[in-house]
């Protein structure tokens, strides 16, 4: 059984995200007045902490001071060796949702604690659902289409060719699926009707949650 | 009678717009009206004296839109998708409905919109200064629907504008939960703060003055930055982060449900055991009665009987004393009162005893029924319509799983829920045959198993439920024999001798025999399935987690401490070192002999189950065994604080009279006494009052759902409405199409026609 590889070290202290979230971060409450400067060191010991060790780890060993890993940018397949991502079946998505870069295939680290924040206890429902609804939106068009869901659900059942649902199958599935939650039944769910779903699930919140 | 707004109706019709894909990252979108346009068109089409294409109808069949059951006019591709114009996409996909998920313009103007109606809540708009229009909704200036091409950046200044007219805990609160991401909402916290703080002079109307609005702001700072270090000091504390964390990221979520029930349980323990240490304990430690003759020594055994040195320690009730303590005063020398001298604060302990387990029992009440509560509010929600596949594709993924093989046993589960989905009316109504038949056949566990093989169920939860719910009855049935056997007749066996020290002896052996049994129950249970399952089945058997018989050994637990908590105060204790040793030991052999469960749990609704039965049949039952024991059972004569009244609560009629004695200054006390706890009428309108509370609720529920009904209905109308106009809108373009392509055809035909085509005309 392979253990996470994960540092105990540190205290675990609050699990409160960045900026208005994370203290010690630039930027953060600790700092009201300053605009963003890099301080010149992060406190190690809170959430923000942890995020930029773990961030660090994944930066060759020439660029881990504090000045440089807060302005470079990580490749996708580095922030998808994370253990806490490699056995999620989004991981690609979620990368793309949360980078900045034109190309979308980096993250810089105000992006990871843009995806952390958005993933902690912290996060409000509302945020946790619209972020989900951008993770699923495979096609980047607003909606979620009848692609966009049978996309979703091949990557939750699996990815081998045994898995998978058949046609019929999937398209009795997707047909159901928008018979419950296509409101204005215009064949395409959007960003209200999702949330109105997910509204009616209480675990929602707490399975839509990556603990660092 | 207002005019309507003047729209401009800009179609962009060069030649790259049929290869681009529309996309609402392309802000420099009009998203306007097609008001004139249509006019146009009508105009045209009655110079023309053509109607208007009448769109082909078709049967609605399983390719229209999503529909079922009404016939939607579409006009459909080879493979059922809409096959409309680029302009047309164009148009559509700049919607707001599918810009708001995704565009930082739409999202900064949702919230300017949010963030005016949270500032106007306490004030109405002023009157005058409203502009040309008289009707109302145009005063509330809706940013999302306004034509006029507000870009990006006005957008953000006028949201800033708004923010600064908030307090500074809305503003912060309307900020987190802005879906942008940090530097944006970094940024426009510091511009809408230090533009306040520039501010002087025009805030006239509110009359405060801006040094002080610092000093508040500093002030709420100040208090913010103590609160978030003692809630990490708090959390730092919990020294079982990491282990949670373990445990969901290899177990998922149903298996952690257990684990974070038996540190709820830590919690109650923890609350219940300071009380008495406080009033009880700790003072009859500090003034220890005289001791008895014979105080035998310590040995071993104790800790297993719970009799010996300890029946003469403050672990029993016969150790406490039922004298007033601390009372240093001299001999009463007329029958009076007696004085006590200065520095002596008397302590009337058998009143502290009665009020004490009174409180502390009512405070557990109180918490239990606010976080079933809780739980439940979140658990069930009004309206919720049948229908499981749109609920298990979008939210039954749990991120918390790091592991490949818990994440494709997930994987496997949604597959087969997916496949096989029961809907949730179907259970209830199989549930009704076997909860008659387990009343009929109580207290015969070997029966159980002939019938959980005769009844063949089709979903594996109503399979635990039906096992939950046998063996709490068993238990139940099990500990109110017991109850009945102390209370009924060993009361009346040991008459006299200190029986209420016998009855605590008893729970704190069924708590160790109980604890004791578990732990070899999971260090050896476990492990010896473990190496039969591997060596009979030889694959990756490991037993699972029996969760539903584990919460209910936890709940069987709890339920003897709070049984026992009446005849020997020290009893919360050992049930906070018993939680502690177990939470290891169930780790342990969690990750070492049992893997993942395979039947698919909603957490959530299990964290309320279980709730609900620790309140009641747990708490309740301990809470009428603890009433009866109060009121009605007579106290031994030779021990405890109660020796010398009839009945443990005559304690509180002893102080209420002497109460009445001591003066009229504090007569309104038994005139509360008297007239609100003696007397039956009060609690009837309590009753009464609360009866009418809830059937209030039960129907302010029953309308919202009415409402919710209507809602969906209109919103669906609406939906046609849209499809209907997008249909006009694409028959216009494409009338337009052909029309162009009709005038470019004729610019291209040669001048002269041919020859016989000539003759021909």
């Amino acid at each position: 059984m392979e253990k996470p590889s994960l540092g105990r070290g540190q205290p675990t202290a609050s699990g409160h995200a960045a900026s208005l979230q994370f203290p010690g971060c630039p930027g953060s409450r600790d700092f009201p007045d300053a605009p963003y400067r890099i301080p010149p060191k992060v406190a190690p010991a809170t959430a923000c902490g942890r995020a930029h060790r773990r961030f660090c780890e994944l930066l060759p060993q020439e660029h881990r001071s504090v000045e440089e890993s807060l302005q470079i940018r990580v490749s996708l397949e580095q922030i998808l060796s994370l253990p806490e991502l490699k056995a999620n079946p989004f991981k690609e998505r979620i990368c793309r949702v949360f980078s900045t870069s034109p190309t979308r295939d980096s993250l810089s680290f105000e992006d990871f604690l843009d995806l952390l924040s958005v993933f902690s206890d912290t996060a409000t429902p509302d945020i946790k659902s619209h972020y989900a609804f951008r993770i699923f939106d495979f096609d980047d068009d607003g909606t979620l289409n009848r692609d966009d869901l049978s996309q979703l659900v091949n990557c939750l059942t699996g990815e081998g060719e045994d898995t998978r649902l058949s046609a019929s199958e999937m398209k009795q599935l997707i047909d159901n699926i928008l018979e419950e939650s296509d409101i204005d039944r215009d064949g395409t769910i959007n960003l209200s009707e999702f949330q109105h779903v997910i509204s009616r699930s209480p675990d929602f919140a707490s399975s839509f949650k990556i603990v660092l | 009678m207002a005019q309507p707004p003047a729209f401009v109706f800009n179609i962009l019709e060069t030649p790259e717009d049929q290869g681009q894909d529309p996309s609402p990252y392309d802000e420099s979108e009009v998203h306007d009206s097609f008001h004139q346009l249509i006019q146009e068109q009508s105009q045209r089409a009655a110079e023309e004296g053509l109607e208007l294409r009448v769109l082909p109808q078709r049967e609605p069949g399983p390719e229209t839109l999503g529909a079922s059951g009404s016939g939607h006019q579409a006009l459909l591709g080879p493979e059922g998708v809409p096959d409309y114009s680029t302009a047309t996409l164009r148009i559509l996909a700049s919607m707001p409905s599918r810009t708001i998920g995704r565009s930082r313009g739409a999202i900064l103007s949702q919230y300017y919109n949010r963030t005016v109606r949270l500032r106007r809540r306490g004030s109405r708009p002023p009157l005058g200064g409203v502009g040309r229009s008289a009707r109302p909704s145009l005063r509330l200036y809706d940013l999302e629907l306004d034509p006029t091409a507000f870009q990006e950046e006005e957008k953000r200044t006028l949201l800033v504008k708004e923010l600064q007219g908030l307090t500074v805990a809305q503003r912060d609160h309307m900020l987190r939960g802005m879906p942008l991401s940090l530097a944006e909402k970094r940024s426009l916290r510091e511009e809408s703060w230090t533009q306040s703080g520039k501010q002087r002079g025009p805030q006239g109307r509110r009359g405060l003055l801006p040094c002080c609005s610092r000093l508040r702001y500093a002030c709420g700072l100040a208090l913010h930055s103590l609160g978030l270090a003692l809630l990490s000091a708090l959390q730092a504390l919990t020294p079982w982060r990491y282990a949670l964390k373990q445990i969901g990221g290899q177990f998922g979520s149903s298996v952690l449900s257990y684990f974070l029930f038996l540190k709820t349980l830590l919690a109650f323990n923890a609350l219940l055991l300071l009380p008495l240490l406080a009033f009880i304990v700790g003072v009859q430690a500090a003034f220890p009665p005289a001791p008895a003759d014979s105080v035998p020594t310590f040995t071993g055994l104790e800790l297993l009987t719970g009799g010996g040195r300890f029946s003469h320690s403050v672990m029993y009730y016969g150790y406490y004393s039922n004298t007033t303590l601390n009372q240093l005063c001299g001999p009463p020398l007329d029958g009076s009162q007696c004085t006590p001298e200065a520095g002596g604060l008397p302590y009337n302990m058998p009143l502290a005893y009665l009020f004490t387990m009174g409180m502390s029992f009512f405070i557990t009440c109180i918490t239990l029924v606010y976080s079933m509560s809780r739980s439940f509010g979140e658990s069930y929600r009004v309206g919720s319509t049948s229908g499981v596949h749109a609920i298990t594709v979008f939210c039954s993924w749990d991120y918390k799983v790091t592991q490949k093989w818990p994440s494709r046993l997930q994987q496997d589960n949604i597959r087969t829920q997916l496949k096989n989905p029961v809907s949730a009316e179907r259970e209830w109504e199989l549930l009704a045959l076997p909860l008659v038949v387990c009343l009929l056949n109580l207290g015969a566990p070997y029966l159980y198993r002939g019938l959980a093989a005769l009844e063949r169920h089709d979903s594996p939860i109503l399979e635990v439920y039906v096992a939950i719910c046998r063996n709490l009855i068993l238990k139940m049935v099990i500990l109110g024999i017991l109850c009945y056997h102390w209370l009924g007749r060993r009361v009346g066996a040991l008459k006299g001798q200190c029986w209420e020290n016998f009855v605590g002896q008893e729970l704190y052996r069924l708590m160790v025999m109980d604890f004791v049994f578990t732990l070899l129950d999971t260090l050896f249970g476990e492990l010896v399935w473990r190496f039969i399952s591997e060596k009979q089945r030889k694959k990756r058997g490991k037993p699972e987690f029996d969760i539903a018989r584990n919460v209910l050994e936890l709940i069987y637990g709890q339920t003897l401490t709070w049984l026992g908590v009446l005849f020997s105060p020290l009893l919360p204790a050992m049930q906070i070192v018993k939680l502690l040793v177990l939470f290891y030991v169930k780790k342990m052999s969690l990750m070492a002999n049992c893997r993942a469960p395979r039947r698919p749990w909603l957490a959530s609704h299990m964290s309320t189950v279980f709730v609900s039965l620790l309140c009641f049949p747990s708490f309740l039952g301990a809470a009428i065994f603890l009433c009866y024991a109060i009121w009605q059972v007579r106290p031994s004569s030779i021990c405890g604080p109660f020796r010398t009244l009839d009945t443990m609560y005559e304690a509180g009629k002893v102080w209420v009279r002497h109460l009445e004695k001591a003066g009229p200054r504090v007569s309104w006390l038994p005139w509360i006494h008297r007239y609100l706890v003696e007397n039956t009428f009060p609690i009837y309108l309590v009753s009464a009052l609360l009866l009418a509370v809830i059937y209030l609720n039960i129907q302010v529920v029953k309308g919202q759902r009415k409402v919710i009904c209507l809602l969906k209905e209109q919103i669906s109308n609406e939906g046609e409405d849209k499809i209907f106009l997008i249909n006009k809108l694409h028959s216009v373009y494409e009338g337009k199409e052909r029309s162009r392509v009709g005038r470019a055809q004729e610019a291209e035909m040669p001048p002269t026609l041919p020859a016989d085509e000539r003759d021909a005309r």
